[in-house]
């Protein structure tokens, strides 16, 4: 608008006042109280009860979350020393002691679950999203993933069990860690195909008609530009499977000892930390309650230390 | 695998080039020779009647209102239609003299020869440089991919404004440079062909003339094909222009070719009532 227009509204500038008429209000036919704020008004009271409403509920769904983060810090906390990670379990009415083996049994059945579920589920993504998206098998996988996002964890302890366990003769990590990558694997196949659905079709199409194969098309652009949505899932999936109790009491059991006592063995029972804490907290003696404390915070952290790691990766993918 | 065998059909063809060139005079130096006689989409009949020769070293441009099947046609020429479920077409689309649509014909390797640039510049989300690189590694170049990048970026009017920062990604570029960093990635490979579907329709004046610039400058080592919406941009760069219009008369919507040929003559002197008519529109 320019300076004449304003000049000439006399809503914005009323100009100097006629020095012989009276002073006209140019504003005399604008009612303000129209724009008031009042509580009297059923607009403004409704708007102001539903937005406190919405901040009260939002606490109110953040109460168990802090209150757990805060009780583990503290029951936790005062336990947490080096000794917790070097340490193996203590018998009951022994003192001190640590769950090393269970840390180290974690990290090694998760480990061997994404070792599982990481390829196959991404490669299961690419074929739902870019191979056959449409094919009433893609169809079928889809759904049947999608039913096992909600599988009880301990179905797949069952499942398991009755493969590895029974049909090897024993407990052990390896069984362990499938059990663990059947409850990965649905999360990885589902947003990895949603991530790499997410890449623009004008990039899918560049790399085309660059003249690359539908191969080199995936690999070179597909992965990489869905790898920041790739990594989110996998590392929903790894804190899931660091949590779960049900199908490692099916599949590894729990062991008091190191393992890799006697040279390194998969093929042997295996402590983990989820069992661990399954296994002090009900426990009658203080030590062992307190332990379980410990580790419910190192498990947390650990967890959280995943995840950080990959965000970083995948913020350094997108700024490369 | 196929890497392999794509790349030595790269450098056979190559070899071939030269003993070809002679036929191609023969030819009247034309490199696409595509005639369009009914091409559907699914049932729909898109584009019908319609050949146009792409010369050599020359720009070709497509015009004509908006759904007449320029991109289509543009598309047909290295076989880009193929992603779409549904397409077929009768006719031909030769390439040097020979049919890309044979079943012999493997599609990604023509596409290595005629190479396209979008109308939504296209960059990767990887850094400027991988993206010029991108196929060069495609082909397994051996060669100095450096310098091939640099010399592709110098080409497409970019590199002045990169050079420092070819490791960002090729998405914090502005859309004009976008385009240019598009442009430079599709010339790196050397393809024998540009294709390039409205390349400035994203882009301000400025950035249009730079590229314009750029069209005319590659035509002297490549053959270029354009669809574009600019009549004074197909007057500018363009050395031969067809004109597409749509029919509508059986109901459906299915456009062809009213006219082609050098593009003083279309502009200046059409032959045909409805060239005369848009082209005067668009003026007006
Ligand atoms: N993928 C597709 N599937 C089905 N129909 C299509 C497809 N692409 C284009 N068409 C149809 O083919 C006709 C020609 O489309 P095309 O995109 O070639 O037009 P155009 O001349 O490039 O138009 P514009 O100038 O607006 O880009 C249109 O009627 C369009 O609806
Ligand atoms: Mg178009």
């Amino acid at each position: 608008m320019n300076t004449q227009d304003a000049a000439i509204n006399p809503r914005i500038t009323p100009g100097p006042p006629d020095p012989v008429g009276p002073e006209v209000n140019p504003f005399a036919d604008v009612d303000f109280c129209e724009l008031e704020r009042s509580l009297r008004r059923p607009r403004t009271l409704v708007d102001l009860l539903l937005s406190n409403l919405v901040s009260a509920m939002t606490m109110l769904a953040l109460i168990p979350l802090f209150s757990v983060v805060l009780m583990l810090l503290w029951r936790g906390g005062q336990r947490l020393s080096l000794d917790v990670f070097t340490q193996l379990p203590p018998a009951p009415m022994e003192q001190g002691g640590g769950f090393g083996n269970a840390i180290l049994g974690t990290l090694i059945m998760v480990a061997l679950a994404a070792l599982i579920s990481i390829p196959l589920g991404i490669l299961s993504a690419v074929y739902l999203a870019q191979s056959r998206p449409e094919s009433p098998f893609a169809g079928a996988v889809r759904f049947g993933a999608k039913i096992l996002t909600g599988f009880p964890s301990i179905l797949a302890g069952v499942f398991a069990y009755g493969v590895l366990v029974l049909t090897f003769g024993g407990y052990s990590a390896i069984a362990g860690g499938v059990a663990l990558s059947i409850l990965m694997l649905p999360t990885i196949i589902l947003t990895a195909e949603d991530a790499i659905r997410m890449v623009p079709a004008k990039m899918r199409d560049a790399a085309i008609g660059m003249g690359a194969t539908p191969t080199q098309t995936t690999w070179m652009v597909l992965l990489p530009t869905a790898m920041p949505g790739i990594l989110t899932g996998i590392m929903l999936a790894i804190a899931r499977a660091a949590g779960e109790t049900a199908p490692l009491l099916f599949t590894a059991l729990f062991s008091n000892y190191w393992l890799f006592r006697g040279g390194f063995d998969l093929k042997q029972p295996t402590a983990s930390l989820a069992v661990l804490i399954y296994n002090f907290a009900g426990m009658p003696f203080d030590n062992q309650v307190d332990l379980a404390w410990v580790a419910a915070l190192v498990l947390v952290l650990l967890v959280l230390v995943t995840n950080l790691i990959g965000q970083a990766f995948s913020r350094r993918q997108i700024h490369e | 695998m196929r890497n392999t065998t794509n790349a030595e059909k790269l450098s056979k063809a190559r070899i071939d080039t030269a003993q070809r060139s002679a036929k191609e005079t023969a030819s009247n130096g034309v490199v696409i020779d595509c005639n369009i006689d009914e091409l559907y989409y699914s049932t729909f009949k898109a584009v019908r009647d319609t050949s146009i020769p792409v010369k050599k070293n020359r720009i070709t441009a497509f015009i004509g209102p908006s759904g007449c099947g320029k991109s289509t046609v543009l598309r047909c020429l290295n076989r880009m239609n193929d992603l779409v479920r549904g397409f077929r077409f009768k006719g031909h689309v030769h390439f040097r003299g020979k049919d890309i649509y044979h079943p012999s014909v493997d599609a990604t390797a023509v596409r290595r020869f005629i190479g396209m640039v979008f109308q939504q510049p296209n960059p990767f989300a990887m850094s400027i440089y991988n993206n010029v690189a991108f196929g060069l590694r495609l082909n397994s170049y051996k060669g100095p991919v450096a310098e091939k990048v640099e010399d592709a970026l110098k080409r497409s009017a970019l590199w002045d404004e990169v050079k420092d920062k070819l490791q960002k990604s090729g998405l914090s570029l502005s859309g004009g440079q976008q385009q240019r960093l598009c442009i430079a990635r599709a010339i790196a490979t050397e393809p024998e062909v540009l294709l390039m579907d409205e390349p400035c329709s994203a882009l301000d004046p400025i950035a249009t003339r730079r590229i314009e610039e750029l069209m005319v400058e590659l035509k002297t080592r490549y053959t270029i094909a354009i669809v574009t919406h600019n009549l004074q941009q197909a007057q500018r760069v363009a050395d031969n222009t067809g004109f597409l219009y749509v029919d509508t008369s059986d109901g459906g919507r299915c456009g062809y070719l009213v006219e082609f040929g050098e593009s003083g003559q279309i502009f200046n002197d059409p032959r045909e009532q409805y060239t005369k008519d848009y082209i005067r529109g668009e003026f007006s």
